[in-house]
């Protein structure tokens, strides 16, 4: 027997245990094993003295489902316990949460910086729509580290941005930009959806609130639409004057501060008590449900999305129908140092590639593979394609395709978990048809 | 609120309620390394019930300033001092862990002042481990891993929190790590070790005393507690089944049932 003595380690759950069982006791539940979908509109109170304390935040419990629902509320614990976070809101989409998340921080007269490589629907939530609540934004490329400190203003609350640019596949220098966020005493907010905390735990990097569409890898089987917002705990909101809704007595809750009581959850406890009271997009259990299942096998699956995706990065690069080939894991990305620091369990799934023979040639390769599925999603289990410059961006003049980082070229490909041959056949078949058009043209 | 104490500031939570003097009170002091936001399910409750409900940051801790109090007799002494400081002539104590030491402590030393003694997870020494005592005194983050996976029970460490959406190990965590450990879990830690007062201490308590303990406590564990229990005249015990140190989260409606009968029916309220 040895005499060395045993050195101390924690035991609590890693990342495949809790993606299983965070956020469920059984014994609370009947002993049921799966996650009781609990569809139900609202919850009996023992009495008068209890239903009062709910509605105070005297204790915790559940009220009404448009704030909280049991098997919603697993979900949220189980998302806070991956990512490393205090709590989580799931939200009825990926788009809802981050407008819970922006009503939350901001009041009308103020600002945010933001990266301009971003999924379209939040591109027109940022340029259009907040300005009609009062809050403007600076678009700022997500390479352009320092051009997010010189946007900052005196009304700036928060730096916003995906961590991965969306097509184009750039890369924000977490660790640097959370810096400038914290040296202005501002948060720095970070959509995930493209990495899940299985290839990127964005808190350990200085975001201090997560974002998710859990529609796409985190539910991954393209069944359920769904959001979330994850606080990381960390941020002082009373470090300075910006904030006073987190900080000063809020007359909705008889002079409740937020920070004050909360600490480390008050974020996420204000965008439950004012955003779903007063905008509901409230997470429907059945979702929550389908939700779980997916998140259950999240690190089988998205190791899988990446080994295909890296297989299929090889495959384009080699093929003579292929311009140019933008993914994170290839040498010559501009981010490809990055991603290995801040991706090291694997880069995601989401490929650019441009497609030789230009828009006709994407429209012919879109309409010939069969394999992949056609639709304006990421992340389901299938392979998934989209030419953006004929379909979702088909509105957009020459500049605005440039600015977003769009070209009449370019293939948005989310790799699914099919066999790789297959994926490659398929792709063989949407390259054949794209090369008759230039064929032709060329004689 | 922020008020002064030793000429430092102290930061208190009030419930969410503003203080008003003529209000009984109620001091909630925390365990080691930790806040007062420890307590956010069970002071607001008081609160708006007719007291004032003060859950402290010791001196060093969350939004206290100042240094860490060296001793369990100095926090005693403190506690005391808070009392003087807002006002008040006699109040009830709540001390979770670490906070059941000074409670002990400040009860036996001044017994006119204090009217109600609860304690949870209490036990009348609180010895350290040694390596543990090393890494937080080291400034070791894995100190208060050790600290979190220990004090929360297995049903625990599935979270499952009252309060929908927050999961407790991680926000415990949070808060642990929100200032230099070595200066505040480190020197708790310390304290705890070195203090050995606490079952004489017990034995001079006369007021109402309630001991809520946990079966898979493995901090403070179950027959500690009743041992510190069975010297305090009267003492009241509460066994919470499947929870573990981190009861006021675990078990937070347990708890404060508990605790609400308890300090209403020794210590009754201001009626409205």
């Amino acid at each position: 027997m040895s005499d060395k003595k045993k050195e101390l380690k924690p035991n609590t759950y890693k990342f495949d245990t809790l993606s299983l069982h965070a956020g469920y006791q059984p014994h609370k539940n009947a002993g049921s094993r799966q996650v009781p979908i609990y569809q139900t509109t609202s919850y009996l109170f023992d009495d008068v003295d209890h239903a009062a304390a709910l509605f105070n935040l005297e204790r915790g419990g559940h009220i009404y489902s448009r704030i909280s629902n049991p098997t919603v509320g697993v979900l949220e614990e189980r998302v806070a316990s991956l990512e490393g976070g205090t709590a989580a809101l799931a939200t009825s989409s990926g788009m809802s949460a981050i407008f819970l998340t922006i009503m939350t921080l901001c009041e009308a007269g103020d600002h945010l910086v933001v990266s301009s490589q971003l999924y379209g629907g939040t591109v027109n939530l940022f340029r259009l729509t907040l300005p009609k609540f009062g809050i403007q934004c600076t678009f700022v490329k997500p390479r352009d580290t320092e051009g997010f400190k010189k946007a900052i203003q005196k009304n700036t609350k928060g730096i916003f941005g995906e961590l991965v640019g969306n097509p184009g596949n750039e890369i924000m220098n977490m660790p640097e930009i959370a810096k400038i966020a914290h040296d202005a005493g501002i948060p720095l907010m970070v959509d995930a959806t493209y990495q899940t905390p299985y290839l990127c735990k964005p808190f350990e990097h200085g975001a201090d609130i997560v974002i998710h569409s859990l529609t796409k890898w985190m539910a991954g089987h393209g069944s359920s639409m769904a959001g979330i917002l994850v606080e990381g705990g960390k941020f002082d909101w009373m470090q300075n004057d910006k904030f006073p809704t987190m900080t000063k007595p809020y007359e909705g809750y008889h002079g409740l501060s937020f920070a004050e009581e909360f600490g480390p959850t008050a974020f996420t406890m204000k965008a439950r008590a004012e955003g779903m009271r007063d905008f509901g997009p409230c997470l429907s259990p059945q979702n929550a449900w389908n939700v779980l299942q997916g998140i259950e096998t999240l690190s089988v699956r998205m190791k899988k999305h990446c080994s295909n995706a890296e297989e299929m990065v090889k495959y384009l690069s080699n093929h003579e129908s292929v311009a140019w080939v933008s993914h994170p894991s290839v040498p010559d990305h501009p981010d490809h140092e990055l991603a290995k620091k801040l991706l090291p369990n694997g880069r995601g799934s989401m490929i650019a590639f441009g497609i030789k023979g230009g828009k006709d040639a994407g429209v012919a390769f879109i309409n010939n593979v069969k394999l992949a599925s056609h639709l304006a999603n990421v992340g389901d289990t299938r392979t998934l394609v989209i030419h953006p410059a004929s379909g979702t961006h088909s509105q957009m003049d020459e500049a605005t395709l440039k600015f977003a980082g769009l070209s009449h070229d370019m293939i948005r490909l989310s790799v699914g978990i099919e066999d790789i041959d297959d994926i490659k056949n398929d792709f063989e078949i949407g390259f054949r048809a794209a090369r008759k058009p230039r064929l032709v043209s060329n004689q | 609120m922020k008020f002064k104490v030793n000429n430092n500031e102290v930061f208190a939570s009030t419930g969410g309620r503003p203080f008003d003097k003529k209000k009984p009170l109620i001091i909630f002091v925390h365990g080691s390394g930790l806040t007062h936001m420890t307590w956010v399910l069970q002071t607001r409750y008081f609160a708006f019930h007719g007291y004032n409900a003060l859950a402290v940051d010791l001196p060093g801790h969350g939004l206290s300033s100042g240094e860490s109090l060296k001793s369990i007799e100095e926090m005693a002494d403190w506690v005391n001092d808070v009392i003087d400081a807002v006002g008040h002539k006699e109040a009830s104590l709540v001390g979770h862990s670490q906070g059941c030491l000074v409670t002990v402590e400040c009860t036996s030393r001044y017994p006119e002042k204090i009217k109600t003694l609860s304690l949870m997870g209490g036990a009348g020494a609180i010895p350290m481990n040694p390596e543990l005592l090393s890494l937080a005194e080291n400034n070791d983050p894995k100190a208060v891993d050790l600290m979190m996976d220990w004090a929360h029970g297995p049903a625990g460490h599935f979270g499952g929190h009252p309060v929908p959406g927050l999961y407790h190990i991680n926000t415990g965590t949070m808060l642990a790590k929100s200032r230099t450990i070595q200066n505040t879990l480190g020197v708790d830690f310390r304290a705890c070790d070195n203090y050995k007062n606490g079952f004489d201490a017990a034995k001079k308590i006369k007021c109402p005393t309630l001991s809520i303990l946990a079966t898979d406590d493995k901090m403070c564990p179950v027959k500690e507690g009743k041992k510190l229990a069975s010297l305090i005249d009267g003492s009241q015990v509460d066994i919470i089944d499947n929870c573990g140190h981190m009861m006021l989260l675990e078990e937070a409606d347990r708890v404060l049932t508990v605790l609400k009968k308890f300090i209403t029916t020794n210590y009754p309220p201001l009626s409205s």
